[in-house]
């Protein structure tokens, strides 16, 4: 058998050794894997400042640390998820590694902007590292810069708001390459109907990535401004408006939450139909509702401003709209279940995180209609419910995709298999925590306790116990889940090239795949997700150890 | 990679990224809107305020510098390579010009206490001061988009007269163009929105 090279040995551009052939390199799949450690790095960092903030609300007063570093805690931990992880996790990583094996080519269309908008993220991970360290420290806004605070305040967010307009412009030029390479790099043979959800997700990030990051930009350099300068475009005094900071902050920050939901949509999309072994329900109308939540999820921005003060005709109109976001939603969970219906289903790791992930995701998607209808937001409104419900599902939702991807993709990417058992634990005791973590903080919203709150009244001693409790079993979950895919690497259990029976693109190739992902010009099955051949050949291999 | 380069794409991945710069304006712009619609008078009072004559001849300005980098890449087909060069010196030359009008402008303004933060318009009206304020971040921003758009024409003259831009492969300068193209467009509704304000 004569041996094919993995990208791993052949550097791109040729001719590049050692280290320079990471730093410099055009592939997509080396950059894929620089953006996971990246990630991973801040994602465990931005997790410890969680379990930090959570052990300090265990019990009431003073815990481990004063009122001052726990702002500036949980603005780091805000600050840190958002920009660093739930935004680039999924599109970063599995985006770069598989968006052009699925599409059948062998790169993204600019591979000189990809490696350049990796140094982009870099550099804002590393600014936002700087204004830990420098000045008067970090500072205590919250992720979302508020102003007249964020202007006034002395610690130091010009620094880190630099650092998300640079993550911004590295997650929007990430988002123009998709885009550029699903229309201009993809194999001739295959047709719109014919591209693999999970591309498709991407494809619907990538033009909210592209039309709602500059506001975001603009928003955050407005900030600096007045830092610098004191316009007063936000001030009353000067006939500023603060609310008007508020809608612009939100016309990005909310179609940047399905920046992060739906790329994991697209994982679950993919890992459901594989382990059922049946044709996905309701391609179409999957591929419509991600364009559709694209669209509805931009014209929402408002409903976290209800008690902002705006008028009651747009309080109206934006709850209205909200609810219709919820039905594409609602569209994927049950096409994902009506997969499954009658399926063969066979367990493994990643299809129970994609469960998990259902089930998770859509007490989340449940709980944002309480938050949608204005008369229960209002009650509810910046208490402990609304952190539950969006953890929900930014962590039960993005969070149980990414870890579902990794396991998913991790044969693929490293051509080890890693261990199942350990894995299940892991995911089960992950699952426990979560719930443990998160249920308490639904009950203690409703009692009225509010975000971001140093110190409680006495009645809410149990519930943050609770939830403090759950973080625990939270952190051990994910951590012997990072070191069961870890240790793979020590054991070196060779993964076939396609594991799980999967049908896109990247399971035709060798795992790891070659510098050029295909050996030979890659075969375009009619539908994607057409799996008659798998299951036949499963059959022929049964029927073989039968005899 | 010995692929074959693809006009097209190239030229797509150009129009989301300008796509992407007329958002980042047009966050301004919603700005712009709303406090237009809470000070009417003050912004028609404000834009009395502005030079008109300044704001024409660099309206002027930079129509002429768009023609001529749409024509230095016309010339660049045609293999005319001195007169594309001629043109995009001449469209360098024009953003030079822009900018120094605006400086002018900038100045007499600051020299009437005009700027942000300033006495005059603290003690002022308030409708005034959001109408200055906004006035000195789009020019300001639009101006640092006109040295950008400099820059790129620049590198794309020095790749002309190296030879690297040709009649087989203009995509950079022809990139740059787009991109200045873009500078003068947003300015077209810069002016009428400051200056020309009712």
């Amino acid at each position: 058998m004569s041996e094919i090279q993995s990208f791993y040995d052949t550097p791109a551009p040729p001719g590049l050794t050692g280290i320079r052939a990471w730093l410099l390199t055009h592939d997509h799949k080396r950059l894929g894997l620089m953006y996971m450690w990246a990630i991973l790095f801040w994602f465990v960092i931005a997790a410890l400042c969680g379990l930090l903030l959570r052990t300090e609300l265990m019990s009431q007063g003073r815990t481990i640390m004063g009122s001052e570093l726990y702002n500036s805690l949980f603005t780091l931990h805000g600050v840190i998820m958002v920009f660093l992880f739930a935004i680039p996790s999924v599109p970063a990583i599995f985006g770069n590694f598989f968006l052009p094996i699925q599409l059948g080519t062998d790169d993204v269309f600019f591979p000189r902007l990809n490696l350049f908008s990796w140094y982009l993220f870099m550099f804002g991970g590393l600014l936002a590292l700087i204004s830990l360290f420098s000045g008067e420290g970090f500072p205590d806004t919250g992720w979302t810069f508020y102003v007249p605070f964020s202007v006034e305040v002395n610690s130091n967010v010009g620094l880190t708001v630099m650092a998300a307009f640079i993550l911004g412009m590295s997650s929007m030029l990430t988002g123009l390459n998709f885009v550029t390479t699903f229309h201009r790099m993809r194999d001739r043979r295959m047709g719109l109907m014919q591209i693999p959800l999970f591309t498709w997700s991407l494809y619907a990030t990538a033009w909210v990535q592209i039309l709602a990051t500059p506001v975001i930009s603009i928003t955050l350099v407005l900030v600096v401004v007045e830092r610098l300068f004191s316009v007063g475009l936000f001030d009353p005094d000067k006939g500023g408006d603060p609310i008007l900071y508020q809608h612009l902050f939100w016309m990005y920050s909310h179609p940047a939450v399905y920046i992060m939901i739906l790329p994991g949509m697209g994982v679950i999309s993919e890992i459901i139909p594989v382990f059922s072994r049946k044709s996905i329900f309701g391609y179409k109308a999957i591929v419509w509702s991600s364009m559709g939540i694209a669209i509805a999820g931009s014209l929402v921005w408002a409903h976290h401003m209800y008690t902002s003060g705006m008028s009651d005709v747009s309080v109206f109109i934006f709850s209205l709209i909200t609810f219709l976001v919820a039905i594409p939603s609602a569209v994927k969970v049950f096409s994902w279940i009506a997969t499954m219906y009658k399926g063969s289903i066979e367990m493994t790791p990643p299809f129970l995180l994609s469960l998990l992930f259902i089930y998770l995701f859509s007490i989340g998607g449940l709980t944002g209609l309480v938050l949608g209808a204005v008369g229960t937001d209002i009650h509810v409104h910046d208490t402990h419910f609304v952190v539950s419900h969006f953890h929900f599902v930014m962590f039960g939702g993005t969070g149980f995709a990414f870890f579902a991807a990794l396991h998913y993709w991790w044969p693929k990417m490293f051509g080890i298999m890693y261990d199942f058992k350990k894995a299940y634990i892991g995911s089960v005791l992950t699952a426990i925590g979560f719930l443990f973590h998160y249920i308490p903080m639904f009950i203690l919203g409703m009692q009225g306790m509010p975000r971001r709150y140093y110190d409680y009244l006495p009645k809410y001693e149990t519930g943050n116990f609770l939830a403090g409790f759950g973080a625990y079993l939270l952190i051990i979950g994910i951590l012997i889940m990072f070191v069961n895919l870890l240790m793979s690497f020590r054991q070196r259990v060779v993964a076939p090239s396609n594991p799980w029976g999967g049908t896109t693109l990247e399971w035709t190739v060798p795992s790891p795949p070659p510098v050029h992902n295909f050996v030979e010009k890659p075969q375009i099955l009619e539908f994607p997700y057409d799996f008659t051949e798998v299951i036949e050949r499963t059959k022929m291999v049964k029927g073989n150890e039968n005899q | 990679m010995s692929r074959k380069i693809d006009k097209i794409g190239i030229k797509i991945g150009m129009w989301l990224f300008l796509y992407s710069e007329i958002i980042l304006f047009g966050g301004l712009f919603v700005l712009y809107a709303a406090y237009f619609y809470k000070y009417p008078e003050f912004f028609s009072e404000g834009g009395k305020e502005l030079n008109r004559i300044i704001g024409a001849v660099n309206t002027t300005v930079l129509l002429v510098s768009s023609f001529t980098v749409a024509a230095s890449i016309t010339a660049i087909q045609r293999r005319e390579k001195k007169r594309a060069v001629g043109c995009l010196v001449f469209s360098i030359f024009c953003g030079v010009i822009f900018l120094v009008n605006k400086y002018f402008e900038w100045g007499a303004k600051f020299h009437h206490d005009i700027y942000p933060n300033s006495e005059t318009l603290l003690s002022g009206e308030p409708g005034l001061n959001i109408f200055f304020g906004l006035y000195y971040i789009i020019t300001g921003l639009h101006g640092l988009h006109v040295i950008a758009g400099m820059i790129l024409l620049s590198i794309s003259l020095i790749l002309v007269i190296v030879g690297k831009v040709t009649e087989s492969n203009y995509a950079m300068l022809e990139n740059s163009g787009l991109y200045w193209h873009l500078v003068d467009l947003i300015w077209i509704f810069v002016f009428p929105l400051f200056y020309l304000v009712l």
